[in-house]
């Protein structure tokens, strides 16, 4: 896109802060949420789940729930689509289990009865007969040479040869001499890293609504952050027309990732097509531990050689990600962001993609890269500290600028990394004084963001308001945002917009909200829809003028004669030229449809203080700044808010969150009693500084924000715990029992 | 499932000794509700004491003893001014347990018969050497509060016998107790390790009883003589503290699970056990902490 079709500065709209247009009703419990849907006639569907980490399903009988009054309908896999490849083969095998049953919770077969007690019953009287395999859930031991076999036909034809059958997938990337850049190194060093996988923690569990007739027409509502995709995964896994089955997005409690996919949803469908009546389906909290999409967990091994000056003349990493039972642990994120921070002249990188005994692995904020960041920070921040120098300093050397080739390939545009950094070392918080016992650590991240296949339709109402048709799931405070940048278009005010997230009958394909694309992509497709608007208006008003199209221009969301050549007219407001669209050639809308390619990356610098008690190993965040560069904040409110929800998700992912599997290969901790998300006496206040270095590919310049605060996090809590204690800290999370041992073995 | 509402707990102990299966009472319900929808018990009896005249009653007898219903919740505790004087460790536990919205409803006696080694209030119970009143079929008893948890999830009570009070002896002067529990977050969460510290002084400031029982590190509540002995006779000196901590530790025969390793468990008792007996001590000697 070229700058001059950008917005110049002055905006109007852009950069305020008010009220969402969606608060009230989440504030009054009148939004509808995944679980607050109502058909007549409607069923309650439930789960059978296996116990067994790994077993092969030798009989399932269901006569005995059929049997049960009050069950309309049992399903297992042989109610679904047969022969299915390729991703939405594994999403049918991670939803409704074949031949074995791959993990704890693993879903077997599905009931619906008229209520859910009887449901729950029912559950119970489904007979299933398993042999029990040997499992594996630790990604390295999955790797390891007598390490059971999940499946031997996973792994395609990236994997060199000799490796395991568990795994599935190999990145090898980067550019330069490695070998020749550490010889070049004052110092070397070379770590191992590892991190557990750790849930998104949305607090409202998965929900569905599935009505599906023998005539394969259908209808879902579902908490999603992308309906489209759910449309066109259950219209695959249970066989009918994508275009038959109509999915409407409910509110949603949180996604972070953990909504992008199916899990319940074709189970719903299936059960409403055996029944023919409406099925709902409420995971519980411990069915969305067990069997929805948490993070990988990870091994890493990073080594750094660094000159006396800072200077890094080398960087390789090996990063080993298990993605529960099938392909798809996002290595190669992990791989290509790990050092996309720094401008590498050696740089080396490999990704495993490892299958094991646990859930599919989904995305979560930035899949792959906050794990990276830790073990790659952490070393930064060891050679820092060995060659006595400042973090800041040494990033800032070493730092990605416009034009730097990326260790994952491309040359950076325009970039904010460095902008990020000196507004770190200008934060008072980075020369507060200490406390003793405290320690302060900082860690730079990155995240590509995405751009996506985008579709937005705006029309205007007689009375000058304006509604808009998105197909994006508000996940953030979007629909605020996309009012702002419709309001600045139209020069009408940003109260009188409503926007809506259409359902899947309403608009063209939309990518999933995620790759913290909303305000980037949907933010573009709403400015260029207003803009077609715009064009329209102009011409009615030309018309009624009786002068050229191009004699009319917009501005102050009036149309005005473009000079005195064009005649001396009134500028002609927008109630105005709507008020009478229907007599003057129809009502007026706008729309964009694109797939645009212009995300702009987006780093950030996090400062953190954290103090550690000797005693007990137990861990306080007493002070925390996020720094980050929003190309353009639309909403800066809205802007912190991701920015300090990056920070809250990565100060539990850093100290208590982890999945806990026991020698049986159960989860052990499926509530959050024992899943150990902060609260919200566990955080400090997170300070915020919002950097804008305009992205070159978005006409007001926003470059997406909702990821790559959650990249630095676990990296710069680490560093401070680890400075705090004296001794680095290598294993996430970092627990009380993990501290207290580290500092015993310290001596 | 049977759900009864007794107004005695006479009433009450005859259903539940006629009852077959699995049996609950239900007071504040913070446990016995929660297991019925995870599917962890689904009661066959469900018996209702909340309607039971008194049950929802503190009240303190004129040597200074109190008596507190089975259906105060830990909220009425907290708010009570003159039990929070007397016995601020007891209700510290109780207060530790839960959300603000729990503390509506929870009480000592489910937390206590619950039988959870990690319960926050029993260690509490046992410092403060509270005793029981239990009704049954052939009549009511006393027991102590210690002897009631026999392993996780189970307690000594025999069929048909319901708690009916709970007795706290008078405070007495230069006395104080405290409870400390260690979880990796700051609320809303279950001990990894928990302690509380009973303890009389003369008028100079020794120490001439102490009670200091430990939670979450063993198969049921412990009260540890020798860890009381280390502070018998002393003015809390260091050598006191580290002689404390260590029978603190050393009585710890914890497990290893997803809350907390056996190493660390044994170590925090410890470190707990000087922390909450200072904590007492202060209290001990009129500070209010």
């Amino acid at each position: 896109m070229a700058l001059d079709d950008q917005k110049p500065s002055g905006f109007k709209f852009v950069g305020t802060s008010p009220d969402r247009p969606d608060g009230l009703d989440k504030v009054t419990g009148r939004a509808r949420f995944g679980a607050d849907a109502y058909a007549p006639g409607m069923l309650h569907g439930a789960v059978v789940r296996s116990p067994h980490a790994h077993a092969r399903i030798v009989r399932i009988d269901t006569s005995k729930a059929e049997a049960l009054e009050g069950v309309k309908a049992v399903v297992t896999r042989a109610d679904f689509v047969d022969g299915l490849q390729g991703e939405f083969g594994f999403v049918l095998e991670n939803v409704m289990a074949g031949e074995k049953a791959l993990y704890d919770g693993h879903a077997v077969a599905a009931v619906a009865a008229s209520s859910q007690l009887i449901a729950r019953d029912a559950v119970k009287l489904v007979e299933v007969e398993y042999e029990v395999l040997p499992h594996v859930t630790d990604v390295d031991a999955a790797m390891a040479e007598n390490a059971p076999v999940l499946n031997d036909s996973y792994a395609d034809a990236s994997v060199p040869a000799g490796h395991h059958p568990n795994v599935v997938r190999y990145h090898d990337s980067g550019h330069g001499d490695v070998d020749a850049g550490f010889a070049e190194a004052d110092l070397v060093i070379e770590d191992s890293f590892k991190t557990e996988a750790t849930h998104q923690g949305y607090i409202e569990p998965h929900a569905c609504l599935a009505s599906l007739g023998g005539d394969g027409k259908g209808e879902l509502w579902c908490t999603t952050q992308g309906h489209w995709i759910a449309q066109k995964t259950c219209a695959a896994l249970v066989g009918i027309d994508t275009s038959q089955l109509r999915v409407t997005a409910s509110e949603i409690g949180g996604g972070f990732g953990g909504k992008t996919t199916v899990f319940i949803e074709p189970v719903a469908l299936a059960l409403s097509r055996k029944a023919n009546r409406p099925v709902k389906i409420v995971m519980t909290r411990s069915e969305v531990f067990r069997a929805t999409g948490p993070t990988s967990s990870t091994s890493m091994d990073i080594k750094i050689g660094m000159k006396k000056d800072g200077t890094i003349t080398a960087a390789q990493g090996i990063f080993r990600l298990q993605g529960g039972a099938f392909p798809g642990a996002p290595m190669e994120f992990s791989a290509m962001c790990a050092f996309a921070p720094y401008s590498l002249t050696n740089v080396h990188q490999v990704g495993y993609d490892v299958i094991s005994n646990r859930p599919k692995q989904a995305a979560y904020r930035a899949p792959g890269a906050p794990m990276a960041s830790f073990a790659v920070e952490s070393v930064i921040d060891e050679l820092c500290s060995q060659l006595d120098l400042d973090p800041i300093d040494v990033r800032l050397k070493n730092a990605s600028r416009e034009g730097t080739k990326a260790s994952y390939g491309p040359k950076f545009e325009r970039i904010g990394l460095v902008e990020t950094l000196e507004a770190a070392k200008a934060h008072p918080h980075y020369s507060a004084p200490l406390e003793p016992g405290q320690g302060r650590g900082i860690s730079c991240g990155f995240w590509f963001n995405h751009g996506g296949e985008t579709s937005v339709s705006l029309a205007l109402s007689e009375d000058g308001t304006c509604q808009i048709s998105v197909g994006t799931p508000d996940i953030g405070g979007s629909r605020a945002s996309m009012a702002l940048m419709a309001a600045e278009e139209l020069g009408i005010p940003y109260e009188n917009i409503r926007v809506t997230i259409a359902d899947t009958a309403t608009l063209g394909y939309n990518d999933v909200s995620h790759g913290s694309r909303v305000t980037y992509a949907s933010g573009l497709a709403t400015i260029k829809a207003a803009k077609d608007a715009v064009g329209k208006l102009c011409k009615r008003a030309a018309a009624k003028w009786g002068i050229p199209e191009d004699a009319v221009y917009w501005e102050d969301g009036c149309a005005k004669p473009s000079g005195a050549n064009a005649g001396n007219f009134d500028p002609m407001p927008l109630a105005k030229i709507t008020k009478s669209m229907g007599r003057s050639g129809g009502p007026i809308s706008g729309h964009f449809e694109a797939t645009p390619e212009g995300a702009g990356v987006s780093f950030g610098t996090h400062i953190v203080d954290a103090e550690v008690d000797p005693e007990t190993g137990k861990t306080a965040v007493v002070r925390y700044t996020v720094i980050q560069d929003a190309g353009k904040a639309i909403h800066p409110s809205y802007v912190e808010g991701q920015f300090q929800g990056g920070a809250a998700q990565g100060i539990g992912w850093a100290l208590n969150e982890e999945y806990i599997y026991g020698e049986d290969g159960r989860l052990q901790n499926s509530i959050f009693l024992d899943y150990r998300v902060p609260v919200a006496s566990d955080l400090p206040m997170i300070d915020t500084v919002i950097v804008e270095v305009p992205n070159p590919g978005h006409p007001y310049g926003v470059r997406g924000v909702g990821e790559t605060g959650i990249v630095p996090p676990l990296a710069a809590i680490a560093n401070a715990v680890s400075a705090a204690a004296g001794v680095r800290l290598r294993h996430l999370p970092m627990s009380p029992p993990r501290i207290l041992r580290a500092l015993k073995d310290k001596g | 499932m049977q759900y009864h509402r007794p107004t005695s707990f006479n009433e009450a102990a005859a259903l539940a000794n006629q009852a077959t299966g699995e049996t609950r009472f239900l007071a504040g319900g913070t446990d016995v509700l929660v297991q019925l929808r995870a599917d962890i018990v689904t009661p066959d009896t469900l018996i209702d004491i909340k309607s039971i005249p008194g049950v929802g009653d503190i009240s303190q007898a004129p040597d200074g003893s109190w008596t507190i219903g089975i259906a105060v919740p830990g909220a009425e505790m907290r708010e009570h001014i003159q039990l929070g004087k007397d016995w601020p460790g007891l209700v510290e536990a109780m207060d530790l347990i839960g959300s603000t919205q729990v503390q509506g409803r929870a009480t000592l006696v489910g937390n206590l018969c619950n039988g959870s080694p990690a319960a926050d209030s029993v260690p509490a119970m046992v410092a403060a050497g509270v005793e029981l009143s239990v009704t049954g079929p052939t009549g009511s008893r006393r027991i102590a509060a210690v002897d009631v948890p026999v392993a996780p999830g189970r307690t000594s009570l025999a069929k048909g016998e319901v708690v009916s009070a709970v007795h706290v002896p008078a405070r007495g002067k230069n006395a104080g107790d405290a409870y400390l529990r260690f979880i990796p977050r700051t609320e809303m969460d279950i001990a990894v390790v928990g302690c509380a510290i009973n303890l009389t002084l003369d008028t100079d400031g020794t120490v001439t009883a102490a009670r200091v029982a430990l939670g979450a590190v063993a198969p049921t509540v412990l009260l540890v003589e020798d860890a009381a002995n280390a502070l018998i006779g002393s003015s809390l000196d260091e050598e006191a503290l580290n002689r404390l901590a260590e029978a603190a530790s050393a009585a710890c025969n914890p497990i290893s699970d997803k809350r907390g390793t056996v190493e660390f468990r044994t170590h925090v008792a410890g470190v707990l056990a000087k922390r909450t007996a200072k904590i007492a001590y202060a209290r001990a000697q009129g500070e209010n902490t």
